[in-house]
């Protein structure tokens, strides 16, 4: 089971948390103080594995981002690997060559598409196609029920003057 | 409310839910009561009807919230009302925030809820309940039963997501309950292999394509799950060794999904019951792993092997040289993994070879990774060690490139080892000499060093005992005394060097006379040190060279051999002990204090009564026992005159404080305790009024109660009834035994002590201790208080049991060690008790 997920700049900033595992605000902070100085200072040839605290931290560097993924010591690290690839293809193709940027101004779709791909811990879905199309068909629900509550607003607004 | 303006306050709510985390509980204060930010509204949000409402409100929920808070409760309605709700992607979002975050009772409620969707027509929907029940049955196990059969019908469906999440679920159950396992072992492993089976043989798919590889995620899952029921069953591991073979053998390594698929199945062959072609084709697989130059790809194969090696150790030393190499890998993981899987494979034929290659290592590895390395190192040597010299030769050679790292008990072993291989004596004091000079800064080698120059100088000053394969060496006794003062003088040296090189420097200055003179300078120099260890010793030898030249050589003579049982036992670190509470055993060897020359070594708490030798040293010597514990002075021998000593007494000791031990009365030991003569009885413990040069025969035994009348107490008529005895009186002190029998048992007696405060002062922390020797049992019970209230007002009373494994031959006797505290003093008193009753 994954017990968290972090996506952690290389400054050290955190981009993105989920928590699979009961944690307290404070344990929380303690973690991510010490998994950032555990695997931001790993050399670029070392293997993706950490251990730590008695679990095991797959982490995995694309660009300016650290994804770690923290696992249990029986779980099988090279498929989390994949997993981790797996949601960055998914980001990428939801927001066309992502970058950091965007995912601190659309923080809140990269929790979305999270949620498309884990839930308690375990991968729910394989096909990246699959999971694009659930998140574009949740948007496009936002997108309609903006509109319609725009439209009534509108004939409300008129109806007042 | 205005759901489309709220859009904007939405947005910049979220921006704010993100940054609340650490402002939580400044908006607390702020709003004026002590709710955290934003729970209340993520709350209102979920419970409103848009979608957009509710996808913000759920994700809020998951940030701000988790199982522990009782706010949570308040959703359960909602997440109820949602997961009835007709979108299905409503039902979606509570799915995804009840498996989550969901606590135990909310499982519990919702749980129904969660089975029916189990079976909704949409995938999507099926893919999410199962994940999410993953979560209910780990939070409640007894619910388990309620999802073995939706679970194993997800294990036939077509649709890769909602099959990856069954076979997942149907994982967990099994871990949760055992009746699971038997039903999915019983009914499923057939479908299961049929599965694995045609998604290895599927055609390429766009969509679950990674690498070339269908899917890889769903033969990981499905090769967990063939592992989960076939460990310990072998008609399920028969099912599956055909398809694992194929896995095995055709999956394509050259990428790491290929590679995870290749990892799983490894470990799934190991766990299995045993097919001994499979387990080849394992370790093989293993074995290239290890070479592959992918950092991640060895390290996973490290892990493996550690598991393997209890299976097939053989086909795992065949990989020993690459993983010696990994063991000098620049990532520090894999170094780490790799010495531990070295440090099991190493046995009597190879680990000659690989120690050398560890020891070669030590030298050029970093300062992490050397403690570690040298801990192991000097484990597997002492394990495996079938000369002593060879032993000795690899532990001088880790002392000199690491010995700041080497634990005590390793060097404390290497002197114990010294010292019993007597032929190889004048070989380690010179090999110890020449590593002297040139690593002065490992402290544990200077340690060694310096005691074996101290015991041994005489033979490396002589060259005795020169073995073939050495070089010839001259070294003089100034030489020798050159290297010990270095040793005191250094400022590196610590308090246990700086002792143990002064108790060097006494010893050879009995054994290079000439060199005495130099020696006593050195030793002066010393006189005024402000650590009291070093002062005291420096002062009480440079009396002994002064005054007692006629005793010096016999105090300084050879350490005898310490038996090897006994070393062993020590170690093990159960004591065998009399007394109730515990003594520290002497570690009698690296304090650098000379023992006597008696052999066997007098164990403190090994009374052997019967055999107690009678002083076997040369006549007219009085070999002393400084046997001290620790460096602690509190105790330790003061000043001039030290009384003698005779060889083992048998209460010599007991509460092990640096004392002496008594001197023997002419007689064998044995007859001690048998006579009824007080006046035979043992020796004081602190009255040094016996005169150094006081011939043993004539040791007029002081008896230890001043005073105290010695007399056997009349027995009684009756004989179950025994007279109580006045144990010890003093002015400040009372201490009363009654003694009584169980029918039927008369070798246990009961005794209740009684003490009495007859003093003017309150004594607080007031503690008992009570030691006998060998034949006798005793146990202690808690006493009743540890405050004695002054003149008399209170007694504590303690129950002591005591058997006596030579009844009729030998009578009781003990001492005992009283402490307390007054008058914000400590007071410590110890007394020997002779004079029980005669026919206890």
């Amino acid at each position: 089971m994954i017990h968290f997920v972090l996506l952690i700049s290389r400054q050290g900033k955190v981009r993105l948390t989920k928590w699979y595992s009961p944690y307290s605000q404070k344990e929380r902070t303690k973690v991510i103080r010490e998994l950032s100085g555990l695997i931001l200072t790993r050399g670029p040839k070392l293997c993706n594995f950490v251990e730590w605290r008695g679990l095991r931290v797959v982490y995995k560097r694309y660009a300016s981002l650290y994804f770690c993924m923290c696992i249990d010591e029986d779980d099988n690290e090279l498929e989390i690997l994949e997993i981790i690839h797996h949601y960055v293809e998914v980001l990428d193709r939801y927001f066309g060559s992502v970058c950091e940027l965007d995912l601190i101004y659309n923080f809140h779709k990269a929790y979305f598409i999270l949620d498309e791909l884990l839930i308690a811990g375990e991968l729910q879905e394989p096909s990246k196609r699959t999971v694009a199309r659930l998140v574009a068909a949740q948007d496009s629900l936002v997108e309609t029920a903006k509109e319609q509550t725009s439209s009534i607003t509108n004939i409300i607004a008129q109806a007042a003057k | 409310m205005n759901p489309f303006s709220s859009g904007t306050r939405l947005r910049d709510m979220i921006r704010a839910i993100r940054a609340c985390k650490t402002a939580a509980e400044e908006r607390a204060v702020i709003l004026g009561y002590p709710t955290h930010f934003g729970q209340m509204e993520c709350l209102k949000l979920i419970a409103s009807a848009g979608f957009p409402e509710k996808r913000i409100g759920y994700l809020g929920l998951m940030l701000l919230l988790d199982e522990r808070q009782e706010v949570l409760m308040l959703v359960t309605n909602s997440l109820k009302q949602d997961l009835n709700h007709s979108n299905q992607y409503i039902v979606g979002l509570a799915l995804c925030a009840l498996g989550n975050i969901c606590s135990a009772e909310m499982a519990r409620d919702l749980s129904p809820e969660v089975e029916r969707l189990l079976q909704f027509r949409d995938p999507n929907i099926r893919k999410k309940a199962a994940l999410c029940s993953i979560r209910i049955i780990k939070k409640v196990p007894d619910l388990a039963e309620n999802f073995i059969n939706c679970a194993a019908s997800l294990l036939k469906e077509k649709h890769h997501g909602v099959l990856i999440t069954g076979v997942q679920l149907c994982a967990d159950l099994c871990k949760v309950s055992s009746e699971a396992l038997e039903y999915f072992r019983k009914k499923c492993t057939e479908g299961l292999v049929r599965t694995l089976r045609d998604i290895v043989n599927s055609p390429y798919s766009p969509e679950y394509d990674i690498s070339g590889i269908t899917d890889p995620y769903l033969h990981i899952r499905l090769l967990k799950l063939l592992r989960i029921l076939g460990q310990g069953d072998a008609d399920a591991s028969d099912r599956m060794t055909d398809i694992l073979a194929q896995v095995a053998t055709k999956t394509e390594s050259n990428k790491n999904a290929g590679n995870a698929i290749l990892y799983e199945c490894v470990e799934t062959i190991m766990s299995i019951e045993d097919d001994g072609g499979l387990r080849v084709l394992a370790i093989n697989i293993l074995g290239k792993f290890l070479s592959n130059r992918d950092n991640n790809i060895r390290y996973v194969a490290l892990n493996m092997l550690m598991r393997a090696t209890t299976l097939d150790a053989q086909a795992v030393q065949r990989h020993r040289a690459t993983i010696l190499d990994c063991v000098k890998d620049s990532d520090a993981s894999i170094r780490k993994r790799a010495l531990e899987l070295l440090y099991l494979l190493v046995n009597e034929n190879n680990v000659k070879p690989l120690i050398k290659e560890l020891i070669e290592y030590l030298e050029v590895s970093d300062q992490e990774f050397k403690g570690d390395l040298t801990a192991k190192i000097c484990s597997l040597v002492e394990k495996f060690s079938s000369e002593k010299i060879w032993y000795i030769d690899q532990m001088l050679k880790v002392l000199s490139e690491a010995g700041n790292f080497v634990k005590d008990e390793v060097w404390h072993a290497l002197i114990f080892v010294i010292s019993n291989a007597s032929d190889l004596h004048g070989y380690t004091v010179r090999a110890l000499y020449r590593a002297f000079l040139t690593s002065t800064e490992q402290e544990t080698l200077v340690r060694v060093a310096v005691w074996c120059i101290g015991e041994y100088g005489d033979m490396l000053v002589n060259n005795v005992g020169m073995l073939d394969i050495e070089d010839p060496i001259t070294v003089t006794e100034c030489d020798a005394v050159d290297a010990v003062e270095v040793a005191i003088k250094r400022h590196t040296s610590d308090l246990t060097t700086k002792a143990m090189a002064l108790i060097a420097l006494l010893k050879l200055s009995s054994r290079f006379p000439s060199s005495s003179e130099r020696i006593k300078g050195i030793i002066v120099q010393n006189k005024g040190n402000l650590v009291l260890e070093l002062q005291q010793r420096s002062i009480e030898f440079n009396r002994i060279l002064q005054k007692h030249q006629k005793i010096r050589s016999a105090l300084v003579e050879r350490m005898p051999v310490l038996d090897e049982a006994t070393f062993s036992g020590r170690r093990a670190g159960s004591l065998p002990t009399a007394i109730s509470t515990s003594s520290g055993a002497p570690s009698n060897l690296p304090n650098g204090i000379a023992k006597p020359a008696t052999a066997p070594i007098p164990d403190l708490l090994d009374l052997s009564s019967d055999d107690v030798p009678a002083p076997s040293s040369s006549g007219g010597d009085f070999p002393q026992d400084l046997l001290g514990v620790d460096l602690s002075p509190t105790l330790a021998p003061s000043g001039a005159g030290k009384p003698p000593k005779a060889s083992t007494d048998v209460l010599l000791d007991l509460l092990s404080i640096g004392t002496y031990l008594p001197v023997q009365t002419g007689s064998s030991a044995s007859d001690i305790l048998s006579s009824s003569q007080d006046d035979k009885a043992l020796a004081s413990l602190s009255s040094l009024s016996a005169n150094a040069t006081s011939p043993v025969n004539a040791a007029p035994m002081m008896d230890l109660l001043d005073g105290h009348g010695p007399g056997p107490q009349k027995p009684k008529e009756n004989g179950q009834a025994y007279q109580s005895l006045v144990a010890y009186e003093s002015s400040s002190l009372r201490v009363m035994f009654n003694f009584s029998k169980q029918p039927g048992s008369p070798q246990t007696t009961l005794i209740q002590a009684t003490f009495t405060n007859l003093s003017s002062n309150v004594y607080n922390d007031f503690l008992f201790q009570a030691a006998v020797p060998k034949f006798l049992q005793l146990h202690l019970d808690p006493a009743s208080s540890n405050t004695l209230p002054a003149s008399g007002d209170g007694s504590i009373t303690q129950n002591l049991k005591v058997t006596n494994s030579q009844h009729g031959k030998k009578l009781l006797v003990m001492r005992v060690r009283i402490a307390y505290k007054t008058n914000n003093k400590d007071v410590l008193e110890e007394r020997q008790i002779n004079n029980f009753p005669q026919n206890l």
